[in-house]
């Protein structure tokens, strides 16, 4: 337990001292949010026939999109970069070899992606709290609070499976840059998902980032507890923990 | 009929019990106790049938070529990778059946082992020392290991003898009875691997012993008390340092220079097997203590060379003997 609490203190220190992880998890899905929501505003669409934002404002539809976009910044870009890093140039072996438990080093990652989950969560929705008025709180913080935990652990067990798995920083960063975008695109939290076309709305269906996006979107907006993204969110969480703890290797 | 025996640092101290003559028992003595190990990777054998021990205290070397089976047999006995066949006791210990005793006593430098680059010097003994109960004060280490300076260095920022210095802190960080130390000179520059020398000799005087993997045939002449060869997964020969440049490094020689044109009464002294002469310039070879003898017949001929001087035969003329002997790649 003390060896968990250490090495969670000392990566949530490393994690500030990279100024490229500072970029992507937190900078770079508020620069997304200055953007989209300077080019849609926050105007509710009266016309039930034209609207593409669930029946809010846009810059309300965003606020969950872009917590869940910094959660898969956090999985898919950081973690697996990391892992994979530590591995390849043997600081998984060195810690193996003093015996750190393989559920210290695991369990400190997804600690850190909760953290910092956490963290981005609570700049974005003050900083588009203060330049576009949208809500400090969610509609239904009962259901919102599960739902937030349940995404970041999720995304922090997929960030640790991908670390798993990647054999090397490169291949593990250059696919992470890959499925980020990708994500990023197809999920809804660039274009909303109502206007993509029926092809990339079946690709967004497979993307993890879009059932963790409709899981935060809902009690957030109001719409109560969606089972059914949590149930894949879920499911995404057990399977990526089981698949680490079966595929993750020392060196 | 009962006899003890505990063993303080030099100090042997026997209790004799009912007359009878006292014994040591051997395996009281022993750190590690290695029998009979196996290790395959594909159609290699990369260690084939290894067996030595390894006293309590000492400094044990093993040497041989890269890809000899050094590192895998260390990481074997330590149980960072699976032995297909032997036994291993460390302190009675089996490292595959009771990892957490194992970890308790043993301490590792791991050969290409880096920490983040962003970890300062006092966060890697930190968080080393946390996952031990045993844990020795880092902060002493710090000191002892010349890093006190460097506490709030980044591991990144450190120079190569730095690097390895807080390696080596790390693998004593749980108060290891025995570390392994895997190429620690390795990438070090002359001065800095003196420096390393110093810290392994400050090792065992702590009490620790001490299992030494290197390529570098002058610094496990300088350091160690025995050395197993290794060669093809095997060891070749093993022994005290200067046992094996006894018994391997070759013939000993004498040089000298004399304008003397008949040396014949030379090949007469003792230990003399062979004389080359170019010019004025006189090689002897021959064994035992060749060069004594040689100065002795030479004085007693009225001959008394500036220039006589020996070879001083080393691991490194040993081992090379050893390895070509037994690759029978040059006769």
């Amino acid at each position: 337990m003390k060896a968990l609490r250490k090495l969670t203190w000392i990566e949530l220190k490393l994690f500030t001292r990279d100024p490229l992880s500072l970029v992507f998890t937190l900078a770079l899905p508020f620069f997304f949010l200055i953007v989209l929501n300077g080019v849609f505003g926050n105007e509710v669409e009266t016309d039930p026939a034209e609207d593409v934002w669930r029946g809010v404002g846009p810059a309300d539809y965003y606020v969950p999109a872009y917590l869940g976009l910094v959660m898969s910044a956090i999985g898919v870009l950081s973690m697996p970069t990391r892992l994979a890093s530590y591995r390849e140039r043997g600081v998984l072996r060195r810690f193996r070899a003093s015996a750190m438990p393989l559920w210290a080093v695991l369990g400190s990652q997804i600690a850190i992606a909760l953290l910092t989950a956490v963290v981005g969560a609570v700049s974005i929705t003050i900083a588009s709290t203060l330049i576009y008025g949208t809500d400090l709180q969610p509609a239904d913080s009962l259901a919102f609070v599960p739902a937030f935990a349940l995404a970041a652990l999720s995304f922090g067990a997929l960030g640790v499976l991908l670390g798993s798995v990647m054999p090397t920083s490169r291949s593990a960063q250059g696919a992470g840059i890959m499925l980020f975008f990708v994500m990023f695109l197809l999920s809804g939290s660039g274009p909303p998902r109502e206007v993509l076309t029926g092809p990339m709305k079946a690709l967004g269906n497979l993307l993890p980032l879009t059932h963790v996006i409709t899981l935060l979107q809902d009690p957030w907006l109001g719409f109560g507890w969606n089972t059914g993204a949590s149930i894949i969110v879920a499911s995404i969480l057990v399977g990526s923990v089981a698949l680490s703890i079966r595929y993750f290797r020392w060196e | 009929m009962v006899f003890r025996c505990r063993r303080f640092g030099e100090d042997v101290v026997m209790v004799r019990a009912a007359g009878l003559e006292p014994v040591l028992l051997s395996m009281m003595d022993s750190a590690l106790v290695v029998d009979g190990l196996r290790k395959r990777y594909g159609d290699t054998m990369a260690v084939d049938g290894v067996s030595f021990e390894v006293a309590a205290g000492e400094i044990f070397g093993i040497i041989g070529a890269n890809g000899s089976g050094k590192t895998t047999t260390v990481e074997c006995v330590q149980a960072l990778r699976q032995a297909d066949a032997g036994s291993v006791r460390v302190f009675g210990i089996d490292p595959q059946t009771d990892r957490a005793s194992l970890r308790s006593v043993v301490g590792s430098q791991l050969q290409e082992s880096e920490l983040p680059n962003r970890l300062r010097v006092w966060e890697a003994l930190d968080l080393f020392a946390s996952i031990s109960p045993t844990s020795a004060d880092w902060r002493e280490l710090l000191a002892d290991w010349g890093l006190a300076e460097k506490k709030d260095a980044a591991f990144a920022s450190l120079s190569g003898g730095q690097r390895q210095r807080l390696l080596v802190a790390l693998a004593l960080v749980n108060s290891p009875r025995l570390v392994f130390l895997d190429e620690m000179t390795t990438g070090l520059d002359p001065a800095a691997r003196r420096v390393a020398w110093d810290l392994i000799d400050q090792i065992r005087l702590g009490g620790t012993t001490v299992v030494l993997v290197t390529h570098f045939m002058d610094e496990a002449e300088r350091l160690c008390d025995r050395i197993a060869v290794f060669r093809q997964g095997r060891i070749i020969a093993a022994g005290s340092p200067q046992g094996l440049v006894d018994a391997h490094a070759g013939d000993a020689t004498v040089h000298f220079s004399t304008d003397e044109a008949d040396l014949s009464w030379l090949a007469n002294s003792q230990g003399v097997e062979r004389i080359d002469r170019a010019g004025s310039r006189v090689t002897v070879h021959g064994s035992g203590p060749l060069l004594a003898h040689t100065a002795a017949t030479l004085v007693a001929h009225g001959i008394a060379p500036l220039d006589l001087r020996t070879e001083r035969k080393t691991l490194e003329d040993a081992f090379l003997a050893l390895t070509a002997r037994q690759g029978g790649t040059t006769a």
